[in-house]
């Protein structure tokens, strides 16, 4: 087990890439936040924390479940089912800008399936993906647009992003597999 | 925290092919369909009441007897999850030629839906289906014996309601004898820790209801006394063979639930009612109309909790790679 990311260095990924953020759009304007649940809704609020210390504007925030998006439901025979919980979009999509901001970018798949979910609230302008992670292996066509950091990895491994809010503890960790 | 020791797991699904009843649910389990309860209804509170989660799963409504609200119910709750519905209307089905149950179920089980979701007027049909089909079997009413979609989505809007239900006073009127609605809120509403009275006609109280931990009572005042929840039951009329009671002029002095009755209750007490009602036999209009009526919410929440039940079992089912 490996510490990749501790608290100051998750701090420092998510203040650049809000600075990213500001820089990209010119400024906050018609820009929402839409966190991925679990974890993305933590890293969601930090950001509008750090882009209203940038910016002084308030960015609207809200909270995404895309378990009824999943393409993986069905496949399990044992193993736990993903619990569902609200979605919390109190705002309008309609042609904001969406931030999309998730923990681990690994598959593309919760990707896809944030993507589907999302537009079934509405038609952004545009939608863009913030990922504190990004751990290669795609299986569809999806490119994050901030990324805290790269890390390589194999299948074999898993990478826990842990947060103060959820967790108690900021940091991501990387596991290998035994023997 | 230890790091080395892994919280216990919460309960994320079900591991039934089938909803027969109550009985066979843990408090765990039932308080897993209110939370996924929530979140479906915060699906049909969207612009695009839809979700893709059951594409492609073929749900089949076997209604043996009349029903508008629970087969709408399971309808809209099927079509917000993306499964392909068909109902079966007996009027116009082989049973009128004389097929029986088992049969009708074996020929749709032949073309390999998901689940069935049963009506029938006999108790016990849907575990009679459960063992001899692969497809979920969901109870949604079998005769006197349970209902317990309707049980989830009345412990669902007492929750919503009133933040909890452990500890609540909930007072069951009416007809109790010929109520699948009772036997499964009861069950369910014990499960949960709630206080629950039963109340109506000596000769409509089941014998041994004591026996599920309930108080029985012929006084209506006494079981609204102080009361969180009342929760109406209708004269079930069509099932009643002989004189239960003189007449429902009669009944309703005695039993029905007016405003002064209401008033016995605590202040902010919620009136309930699965429906159909029957105005000025089980419940005065003003009652079923007033401020301290849920009825409406009830059916709302009704859809919620079904999408919940139909995701849940979808989920955890064994029989998915049979079909």
């Amino acid at each position: 087990m490996a510490v990749v990311m501790d608290a100051d260095r998750i701090s420092r990924a998510l203040t650049r890439i809000a600075h990213e953020i500001v820089e990209r759009n010119r400024g906050v304007d018609g820009l929402a936040l839409v966190g991925v649940r679990s974890r993305g809704v933590p890293l969601a609020r930090r950001l509008a924390t750090a882009l209203k210390t940038i910016t002084g504007d308030d960015v609207p925030t809200g909270a995404l479940d895309i378990t009824l998006y999943r393409d993986d439901l069905m496949r399990h025979q044992v193993g736990p089912q993903p619990l569902v919980r609200k979605t919390e979009i109190p705002f309008s999509i309609d042609d904001a800008t969406i931030v999309l901001v998730d923990d681990v970018l690994y598959t593309g798949r919760t990707t896809r399936a944030a993507l589907d979910a999302l537009i079934d609230f509405g038609r952004p302008k545009v939608i863009q993906l913030v990922v504190l992670v990004d751990r290669g292996h795609r299986e569809l066509p999806v490119k994050a647009d901030y990324v805290g950091k790269n890390i390589p990895t194999s299948r074999q491994e898993s990478v826990q992003v842990r947060l103060l809010e959820l967790d108690g503890t900021d940091e991501v960790v990387l596991d290998r597999p035994e023997g | 925290m230890d790091p080395t020791v892994a919280p216990a797991a919460p309960l994320t699904g079900l591991r039934h092919k089938d909803l027969l009843g109550i009985a066979g649910l843990t408090p765990e389990e039932v308080v897993l369909i209110l939370d996924t309860a929530e979140a479906m209804k915060e699906v049909g509170q969207r612009a695009i009441k839809k979700v893709p989660t059951l594409r492609g799963k073929t749900i089949v409504n076997l209604f043996f007897e009349a029903s508008t609200r629970t087969r709408t119910s399971f309808e809209i709750a099927e079509k917000r999850l993306s499964a392909d519905t068909l109902n079966v209307a007996i009027a116009t089905s082989s049973v009128t030629k004389g097929e029986t149950l088992v049969d009708t179920a074996m020929n749709i089980e032949a073309m390999a839906p998901s689940m069935i979701v049963l009506r029938h007027a006999s108790s016990g049909a849907c575990h009679l289906l459960a063992r001899i089909c692969r497809a979920g079997i969901v109870n949604a009413g079998d005769g006197l014996h349970e209902h317990p979609t309707q049980a989830l989505l009345d412990a669902f809007t007492i929750r919503e309601r009133k933040g909890r239900i452990a500890g609540l006073k909930v007072a069951i009127v009416g007809d109790l004898l010929h109520s699948r609605v009772l036997r499964s809120n009861v069950r369910l509403l014990t499960k949960l820790g709630a206080d629950v009275w039963v109340c109506g006609p000596r000769t409509l109280i089941p014998v041994g209801i004591e026996a599920l931990g309930v108080r029985a009572t012929t006084r209506v005042d006494e079981a609204v006394e102080g009361a969180d929840v009342v929760m109406m039951l209708r004269i079930q009329l069509e099932r009643m063979q002989g004189a239960f009671f003189p007449s429902l002029r009669e009944y309703f002095t005695t039993f029905g639930m007016t405003e002064a009755r209401v008033a016995r209750a605590k202040d902010d007490v919620i009136i309930m009612h699965p429906g159909p009602i029957n105005r000025g036999v089980e419940i005065a209009s003003e009652v079923a109309d007033g401020p301290f009526s849920v009825i409406l919410d009830q059916v709302a929440n009704g859809v919620a909790v079904r999408m919940a039940v139909l995701y849940l079992l979808a989920g955890g089912a064994e029989h998915e790679t049979a079909a």
